[in-house]
């Protein structure tokens, strides 16, 4: 299928609030920026249209719409492909036309409505000068037949093209791809419905285009990709035949058609065009022969064997193959006229593969890391042979020392970046977590590093990379300073660090970014061209960061209180079944159930949603490995039971005072054990109220008894060890894999342990029966904020937690000075029982409500904006 | 516009190429008025100073634009354009005259009719048509005015279509025979004209034929709002334009490869009327009348073009040497295209 597929076209279908859970979050968080990248990659990535959808009930779409494609016409490198806009709401597609100066494509509308709403729509869109989808849908329904789908595509077609005008060119139908070899006898000629419908399409409506939404196919053999994979690839064989001529096509999920094997195309041929009547059962009956990623039932191809050793240490460099590197690079070594030639030759000739196919977009982050691990092995058996010749020479790119700052333990994105530093000949000193500032800074000094990266996750580290970067000056360093991490930012940097240490300071945005960066910082001549252009794009920062105004007005906390959620208490709070402090240990067996894994792919810079993502066109292939050895990881540690995972929770009777929760020794309520500071959202609200969390707790003098809980839970006893002997034995990969496993185990843990507390140890749901993909859509009542993120985002809250529950005792788990949580794999938080209770940002907050706060926890006024500083302006 | 008339303008189409006008601006300064003639007795009192509201001009020195646009004629032309290229609601806000905009545009148009049906009179084998403009206004709907807020606009689509539509029936209330939407440089400001117009032709029962004329900005070969020749041609052709071509910013000499491009592809007629040249160090533009019609001369020699004229710094002088320099030669023949849906970004995307 090259010709004809070839003039077949491939729409994107990444910014998609329906189809990519990561495009939906970055939307719903008003992340417009990154989410631009989302397009952007498509565009680069090949799309010849995107598709734009905006409908999600807990969006204004009209808005989302608008916002999302103004920003786009500012963005040459995306608005110079046509767009589709995509959304079941007319008001919506309409916003979209208003903002489009090329000439769009709607998608879509139908006679679902009847011809007169179809008419008006149609004239409408003709009127904004775009094309449109028509989904072959009339007033009976969608159309299932070859009968009705022709029957309603001709329709449309006359009534488009004769009462409207519409030109036939600019009219694309979709007439429904629907699963086949579902078992139900009446879909089996779904396929071919499709196809001969296509078919007559085409024949009587001269110039129309055919789309079609191809997975749908081949949905009831998820889980088989080669057998899906095989039937997206047979279906569009004879689709494109028919005269379908666009679809949103996921490419990494296209077998190439005559590569499918002999029995399996056949088979499958049999079922697409619905040729025998036991065509799904022989289906099903070869399907298990082809199961997994098709790899086991593959014989292992060698014939890269056969190649010259350079050629071979390549092939295991890009393809992460560990299983003949001493082999060939004893090989290597032999024909060398130093073993350092080895490294200097075929081994960074292999890596600067890798390099470049990973800057190309065509190698995936987990893959560079096992090409890494590759490659320690082979310097690990020259090392000997080097040190030997006592050669003095230094090759090295140039020495950078990583850490991540004092207070914060979470390592993961730094290990990642050292990685791939290393991969390109850096050579690496990490100072691991919870780095004091003198260590680092002597450090640098001792080692005479070329460059400092400050790594940190939890927001105290932004202050402490601050304080890293006055040291530096007043020390009178001259090195160029990287920051990195989840919680820094280009403003992060610009705003507060840059300004304070004259070298270079580079935000890195990720690991990828890495390499780039470090190149440029460490010759002096680009080093300077660099750093000016560091600081006219930090200037330009700071001046919109300056500009930016509130999305809303700030209100006063009075005013904001004055609009606090009102949580109607009239049905009394349930009393919890198992009062009082309770440690918990669960199997890790049972928490695998429970893990969300669409937040592991994105630990590894792969995004899109679990499962989804293991079939994705772009990362699908590196998704599904990644996703085999995390479960290789988790069957390890269970069967060793090397990770264990340790909880406590505490049911409280508790009360609401102001924004405070009063916690009770008892239900007498007579000895208040602690009490839980709140922060409310303080900026003007039109249709919401300005939430607290306490507002969900019942009120000291409504004299209604009411509970609050705590949690805290870690799935890293035992990680730090393994992870250790991992680094020790050179395998970067596992020592990554292996944090990132237990991350998800802790989170696992969490989510575990909730239910078990609206089931049982609380028990005000105990009817609740919700899988596992409901369970991460939080469709449950009541909440489990953790300090230090949007609803209570104060770090120091987690000390109550602590001395409530006696955590350290419990669980072996510790706060660091800047309350980072020990081991790097812990949740904890408070639980919020009323159906009422609800996530939400408390986002910035005003100098009155700092001073009450401050008041309320017994801090001086420097302490409270000190901790409160990420939710200032 | 008569169908009568439309069926003359098309006829004459076919024959040869058609002669726009040249610049009113440069023609208006040319006259050197102060404050006083801008104002007129009609608006002696108006609270604001409104010299430079050139289009004002039909309201209270009708006579001298009348002279103009008789000035074009004699020198040949077969079009000439309305004075109401800042005349919409929205580039009249400018002066506060938002609420005279219909007026000017009501004037306007029956001024350039009184001057075109005198001419028709003299030389009835020759009709003259009156196009009525429709300008860009001073606003962009898919460019940020602000580098620091790229989604930030300052005017709506749904604003723009009010003041277009608002604008085109006066023009047509006064009597144009040709709705013309010209230098068009953000795209979507154009998408609203046409959509405002195709909603006035539906309530009107009746079409007037439309132009659309685009502004190349610069050597980039795009529009200011970024889009190239081609792909702005897909966003507009829906209008089912009579015309459609290319008009300032640029001299002959640098519109020239665009206006090819626009030949290539256009299913419709090729306007162009450039600048007089670039403008020199004190703002003026020396491109002289006969440098400019050896240029155009070549355009029409190559088969491009089917209707030219003039922009900045033009003046009757060009207008004449050009309409003589093209007066021999036939007009490009509107090709055959595939059907195809033809879809565009800020790059044209055909499928």
């Amino acid at each position: 299928m090259t010709a004809e597929f070839s003039t077949f076209i491939n729409i994107g279908e990444r910014t998609n609030v329906t189809g990519s859970a990561r495009f939906k979050r970055l939307i719903m968080d008003g992340e417009y920026e990154t989410a631009l990248d989302v397009a952007r990659q498509q565009v680069e990535n090949g799309a010849q249209i995107i598709d734009i959808n905006m409908d999600e009930a807990m969006l204004d779409s009209v808005e989302a719409m608008t916002t999302f494609l103004n920003l786009i016409a500012s963005e040459p490198d995306i608005s110079r492909v046509p767009i589709m806009i995509d959304s079941s709401k007319w008001a919506v597609i309409e916003a979209g036309l208003k903002c489009v100066q090329g000439k769009a494509i709607v998608n879509s509308i139908s006679i679902k409505e009847g011809e007169e709403q179809f008419i008006e729509q149609a004239t409408l869109i003709k009127r904004y000068g775009a094309a449109t989808v028509v989904m072959a849908f009339d007033e009976k329904g969608q159309a299932d037949t070859q009968a009705r789908k022709v029957e309603i595509c001709q329709r449309s077609y006359k009534i488009l093209t004769e009462k409207v005008g519409f030109a036939p060119e600019d009219i694309i139908f979709d007439p429904n791809i629907f699963a086949v070899a579902t078992g139900i006898e009446e879909h089996n000629n779904y396929a071919v419905d499709f196809i001969e419908a296509t078919r007559e399409i085409r024949r009587t409506c001269p110039h129309a285009h055919i789309s079609g939404g191809l997975s749908n196919i081949s949905f009831s053999f998820r889980g088989n990709n080669p057998v899906r994979e095989a039937m997206h690839s047979v279906f569009l064989y004879h689709a494109i035949r028919a005269g379908m001529d666009m679809g949103i096509v996921n490419a990494g999920q296209l077998e190439v058609y005559d590569e499918i094997p002999n029995e399996l195309r056949e088979a499958v041929e049999d079922v697409i065009l619905n040729r025998r009547d036991d065509a799904t059962e022989r289906l099903l009956d070869i399907a298990p022969n082809y199961q997994g990623d098709g790899k086991a039932a593959a014989k292992e191809d060698l014939s890269w064997r056969e190649a010259p050793v350079t050629k071979r240490l390549e092939h295991a460099l890009v393809k992460g193959i560990t299983d003949y590197i001493i082999d060939d690079t004893e090989e290597a070594r032999q024909q060398a006229e130093r073993p350092l030639h080895v490294i200097e030759g075929p081994l960074m000739d292999g890596m600067n593969v890798v390099g470049d196919l990973f800057g190309e977009g065509k190698m995936f982050l987990p893959q560079v890391v096992k090409s890494a691990r590759v490659m320690k092995k082979a310097v690990a058996h020259l090392q000997p042979y080097i040190e030997a010749e006592k050669s003095d020479d230094n090759k090295s790119a140039g020495k950078i020392l990583l850490a991540t700052v004092k207070g914060d333990v979470h390592d993961i994105g730094k290990n990642i970046v050292g990685v791939v530093l290393q991969c390109n000949n850096f050579e690496v000193i990490d100072l691991g977590v919870m780095v004091p500032c003198e260590k680092i800074l002597q450090t640098a000094r001792d080692e005479n590093v070329d460059m400092i990266g400050l790594s940190g996750l939890i927001t105290p580290s932004l202050d402490e990379m601050v304080h890293v970067a006055k040291e530096m000056e007043r020390q009178e360093f001259d090195l160029p300073l990287l920051i990195g991490g989840a919680t820094t930012s280009k403003a992060h940097t610009a705003v507060k660090i840059e300004q304070n240490y004259h070298a270079p300071v580079a935000y890195v945005a990720n690991a990828s970014r890495a390499v780039g960066v470090c190149q440029k910082l460490l010759n002096r001549a680009s080093r300077d061209i660099y750093a000016a252009e560091l600081a006219k794009e930090y200037d330009k920062v700071r001046d919109q960061h300056a500009r930016k105004k509130p999305r809303s007005r700030p209100v006063t906390l009075q005013e904001a209180r004055d609009n606090a959620a009102q949580v109607d208490f009239s049905m009394p709070p349930v009393k919890p079944n198992q009062p009082g402090v309770t440690p918990v240990t669960v199997g890790l067996q049972t928490l695998r159930d429970y893990i969300d894994w669409t937040p592991f792919f994105l630990t590894w810079s792969l995004a899109g949603k679990y499962p989804r993502i293991l079939n994705d066109e772009v990362v699908g292939e590196q998704a599904r490995s990644l996703f085999e050895d995390a479960n290789a990881m988790l069957d390890d540690v269970i069967a060793n039971n090397s990770l264990q995972a340790k909880g406590v929770i505490g049911l409280f009777p508790a009360n609401r005072c102001g924004d405070d929760v009063e916690i009770y020794a008892d239900e007498t309520r007579s000895a208040v054990i602690g009490v839980s500071h709140h922060l409310r959202q303080q900026t003007l609200k039109d249709k919401f109220p300005n939430y607290c969390l306490s507002d969900f707790v019942a009120a000291k003098d409504s004299n209604v008894d009411d509970y609050i809980g705590a949690f805290a839970v870690t799935a890293g006893i035992g990680e730090e060890t393994l992870a250790k002997a991992f680094d020790k034995a050179g395998d970067d990969y596992n020592a990554i894999m292996v944090k990132a496993v237990a991350d998800r185990l802790a989170e696992a843990f969490a989510e575990y342990l909730h239910e078990q507390v609206r089931k049982h140890y609380w028990g005000y749901a105990p009817d609740e029966n919700l899988d596992n993909d409901a369970l991460i859509r939080e469709k449950y009542q009541g909440i489990r904020p953790a300090p230090g993120y949007a609803a209570c985002p104060e770090h120091t809250e987690k000390q109550l937690i602590w001395d409530l529950l006696d955590a350290e005792k419990h669980t072996q788990m510790t706060l660091t000075e800047s309350y980072a949580m020990w081991p790097g794999a812990s949740v904890s938080g408070w639980y919020f029982a009323h159906p009422q209770a609800r996530y939400f940002a408390v986002a910035q907050i005003q100098e009155d409500q700092v001073e009450d706060y401050a008041q309320r926890k017994g801090w001086d006024s420097e302490t409270a904006h000190k901790w409160l500083a990420p939710n200032l302006n | 516009m008569t169908s009568n008339r439309f069926d003359q303008l098309s006829q004459a189409a076919r024959q040869r190429i058609l002669i726009l006008d040249g610049a009113m601006g440069t023609m208006i300064q040319q006259h050197k008025l102060d404050e006083s003639h801008y104002r007129g007795e009609q608006y002696a009192d108006w609270p604001s100073e409104l010299k430079g509201n050139n289009d004002l001009l039909s309201v209270t020195q009708p006579e001298l634009i009348y002279q103009i646009h008789c000035d074009y004629l004699a020198a040949g032309a077969d079009i000439i354009e309305t004075n109401t290229f800042n005349a919409t609601p929205i580039a009249m806000a400018d002066y506060g005259m938002q609420a005279e905009s219909r007026l000017i545009n009501i004037e306007s148009a029956k001024i350039a009719r009184r001057a075109a049906d005198d001419f028709t009179r003299q030389t009835p084998d020759k009709p003259r048509f009156v196009a009525g403009v429709l300008g860009p206004t001073n606003r962009t709907a898919s460019i940020s005015p602000d580098v620091n807020d790229p989604g930030k606009r300052n005017v709506t689509f749904d604003q723009l279509v009010a003041a277009y539509t608002e604008s085109c029936e006066a023009l047509i209330e006064g009597g144009v025979d040709v709705i013309m939407l010209e230098t068009i440089f953000d795209t979507l400001n154009a998408k609203a004209a046409a959509f405002a117009v195709q909603g006035v032709f539906d309530k009107l029962g009746e079409r007037l034929p439309v132009m659309v004329s685009g502004t190349i900005t610069d050597a980039s070969g795009r529009t200011l709002s970024g889009q190239t020749a081609e792909a702005f041609y897909y966003s507009l052709r829906h209008i089912e334009p009579f015309s459609f071509g290319l008009n300032c910013a640029l001299g002959p000499d640098l519109l020239r490869q665009y206006v090819a491009e626009i030949a290539a592809i256009s299913e419709c007629l090729v306007s162009a009327h450039p600048n007089a040249g670039l403008p020199n160090e004190f703002g003026e533009y020396d491109l002289e009348a006969d440098q400019m019609a050896a240029h155009i001369q070549e355009w029409a020699s190559s088969g491009l073009v089917n209707i030219v004229g003039g922009c900045c710094g033009s003046t009757p002088e060009h207008i004449q040497a050009l309409a003589e320099a093209v007066a021999a030669l036939p007009p490009r023949d509107v090709p055959r295209f595939d059907v195809k849906m033809r879809l565009s970004g800020l790059e044209p995307f055909v499928h």
